[in-house]
């Protein structure tokens, strides 16, 4: 029973932790499949989870927050829109440099306006925060044998964007798979001469897609600094965007297997956290950072071929010139 | 008129940059404008911070060494094609090489530990470039990413040695013990006392002087050799690169490994000049402002130097800034930084085309053909 409990808890907090790289790898991926490299993922994240946090401080409303967010994150991928698609200009530099830029204006914007150190003030007013939404007889459910704990610990207890994160999988594969803008959108990440040819705008399209990444990251971001934790702190994601890059190349661009990917890493993630100084029957004490280097390890593995294959979308980096 | 107009050297090397340079200031400065602070005078207090006093210029050329390395490990794989963004690890790493000597045969004199120093830096620094790049070449792994997930290994494998191997026992900061006083670079101060003249006490060391040697290094190598000969065509033209007999796979680790050694001499400079142990990430983003400095350099020596000392400037003066501007800190600099990679890096096509047609227009003027 005890090693049960152990098991839900620890999904509990895989979900917890999937939650944000679910949400920026859906961003990564419709972005890449469109043919424009993502590494702006971290910097949108970041830049979100202040923009949320600061208005949900002002305003007392954790929804303007989410606003806030999607529009700064939005904000920033017209930024890389305009350099990448508009100007042609590099993809893997255009990302880096908002990351860099948001980086330093978190904690720039944050020390001007509360005087915090670069933090926004404490997130504990009504409204202020996402919060666990606690389904019907959870708590008797709990008392209840082993589906009452998974009910109560995993279906109940968590906050709408976890919901959110969760239902954008299959939203995601159906608009991949089963629209006319999905079918569109992955030519133009595969051969997007042949999409011109059918008169269809590149451009346009992949202004689409970015836009799209800017949308999801905003979610991602939003989630970090106002439901995971309460507040803005600098450097919150913590790399976070590139583990939800590698979790998109790991689950092969695309939507399913990138879920599956997301639970993996985090759930190493929420292991590496349970295992610390624990020591196993075998193997000993096994250090913490080798367990939260694995998905790192797995995505070089897989991308060297050695652990299935992925195969990037052909066009993917190359600005469309007509 | 079809044919693409190309802009003067001294444009294309001077002026485009500077332009670029100068919109970022420009927006960064209306950034500091909306903080409610002047940018005039944040920008005046940078730039005496930075180079108002021999102690500022010191710091300033102290951190220009670290952009240096960096700055010419991401151009030499720039020049073959490669974006090397793991610059950060492999100066990690790098500096754990330089490090092991300082911590081990750092009783022997100087004069031998200093090679052997720069050595270990090299290699460790090269060996960690070392598979991104053979899965490039040999399997098509896309380099810039496998470089991004080697930077967050190469920062588990330190963090795990600092805290369970290196750490100096009976302590509780993930440091090694201090290096003994023959693995310490000599200082600026020390050298210049030496020879009769009295400066301020900085971080600034020899190893500025040995970053210069490998910016000149790298530019004999890129411009005044066969195999810089080849890694450039192989960069600008795989194709051409295989049909004139060069090998592509061969470019790529090698470029690879060179970027990797340069950017594992940072280490001399600020394990070896500045903190005299090994402690967690050193670093410290050095790796990403390289990828500023090469980009704003265009990726030439000259350039890179110039640029780095710019980047110096700006971490210097930028500190400056919190003390006297209560509503600005140091994380404007890193605002900066990414403004400049923006323009010079991602942006740089904006301005090309209008300066090209200007240029154009005038030659037209002037009837020259």
């Amino acid at each position: 029973m005890e090693t049960y409990t152990l098991i839900v808890l620890l999904m509990a907090a895989t979900i917890r932790m999937a939650t944000p790289l679910l949400l920026a790898a859906m961003a990564g991926l419709f972005s890449e499949r469109s043919g424009v490299i993502d590494l702006g993922l971290e910097g949108k994240m970041l830049g979100a989870a202040f923009a949320a946090a600061a208005v949900s401080a002002t305003t007392g409303s954790v929804w303007l927050g989410l606003g806030a967010g999607i529009l700064t994150a939005v904000a920033l991928a017209l930024v890389i829109g305009y350099a990448c698609i508009t100007h042609r200009g590099n993809q893997v530099v255009a990302g880096m440099a908002v990351t860099i830029m948001v980086v330093g204006l978190g904690p720039t914007l944050g020390l001007a306006w509360f005087n915090l150190g670069g933090q926004t003030p404490q997130l504990d007013g009504a409204g202020q925060r996402f919060t666990s939404l606690v389904w019907p007889w959870a708590e008797t459910a709990r008392e209840m044998p082993l589906p009452g704990l998974l009910y109560a610990e995993l279906l109940s207890g968590q906050n709408l964007l976890v919901y959110f994160a969760a239902a954008l999988v299959p939203f995601s594969a159906w608009i991949f798979y089963r629209t006319r803008f999905g079918l569109r959108l992955r030519a133009v990440g595969e051969n997007p001469h042949a999409v011109d040819t059918a008169g269809i705008s590149v451009n346009g399209l992949r202004y689409q897609a970015v836009i799209i990444s800017g949308v999801l990251c905003g979610f991602a971001g939003t989630y970090l600094s106002t439901a995971a934790s309460s507040g803005f702190v600098r450097d919150m994601t913590a790399g976070k965007g590139y583990l939800a890059l590698a979790a998109l190349i790991f689950g092969k661009w695309k939507p399913w297997p990138t879920l599956g990917a997301c639970l993996l890493f985090a759930f190493t993630d929420a292991l590496a956290t349970r295992l610390q100084g624990v020591a196993l029957p075998v193997v000993g004490v096994v250090p913490v950072q080798f367990i939260l280097a694995l998905p790192y390890v797995l995505t070089v593995l897989l991308l060297a071929g050695f652990v299935g294959q992925a195969v990037a979308p052909k066009a993917i980096g190359v600005p469309y010139s007509k | 008129m079809n044919a693409p107009a190309k802009l003067p050297r001294w444009a294309e090397l001077g002026l485009l940059p500077l332009i670029n340079l100068g919109v970022a200031l420009v927006l960064a400065g209306l950034i500091i404008k909306i903080l409610g602070e002047s940018p005039l005078a944040a920008f005046k207090l940078m730039a005496t911070g930075a180079l108002g006093t021999q102690e500022g210029i010191g710091y300033t050329l102290y951190y220009a060494t670290n952009f240096i390395f960096t700055g010419l490990a991401v151009a030499v794989a720039y020049h073959a094609g490669l974006f090397n963004i793991g610059a950060e690890g492999q100066a990690y790493i790098g500096g754990l090489g330089t490090g092991l000597v300082c911590l081990y045969l750092g009783t022997w004199p100087f004069w031998v530990v200093l090679p052997l120093a720069v050595l270990a830096g090299a290699i460790f620094g090269a060996g960690w470039a070392f598979i991104p790049a053979w899965l490039q070449a040999r399997r098509g792994s896309h380099i810039v990413i496998t470089t991004i997930m080697f930077n967050f290994i190469a920062a588990a494998l330190m963090t795990y040695l600092l805290v369970n191997v290196l750490i100096k026992p009976g302590q509780q900061s993930p440091e090694t013990r201090e290096f003994s006083a023959n693995a310490v670079m000599p200082a600026a101060h020390e050298l210049f006392a030496k020879i009769g003249i009295t400066v301020v006490a900085t971080p600034l060391n020899l190893a500025f002087g040995l970053a210069l040697v490998a910016a000149t290094g790298v530019w004999i190598f890129i411009w005044r050799t066969r195999w810089g000969f080849a890694l450039r065509v192989a960069g600008a033209n795989p194709a051409a690169a295989v049909y004139a007999g060069i090998s592509p796979p061969r470019i790529i680790v090698g470029a690879m490994l060179i970027s990797g050694a340069l950017a594992g001499g940072l280490g001399l400079n600020e394990l070896m000049g500045s903190q005299h142990r090994i402690l967690m990430d050193f670093p410290s983003g050095a790796g990403f402002v390289g990828i500023a400095v090469a980009l704003m350099g265009r990726n030439h020596p000259v350039g890179i130097v110039v640029a780095a000392v710019l980047f110096g400037a700006l971490y210097q003066g930028g500190s400056q800034l919190s003390f006297d501007l209560p509503k600005i800190n140091r994380d404007m600099v890193v605002v900066i930084q990414g403004l400049v990679i923006l323009l010079c890096g991602a942006m740089e096509n904006i301005f090309r085309a209008p300066l090209t047609a200007l240029f154009a227009h005038v030659r037209a003027e002037k009837g020259i053909e």
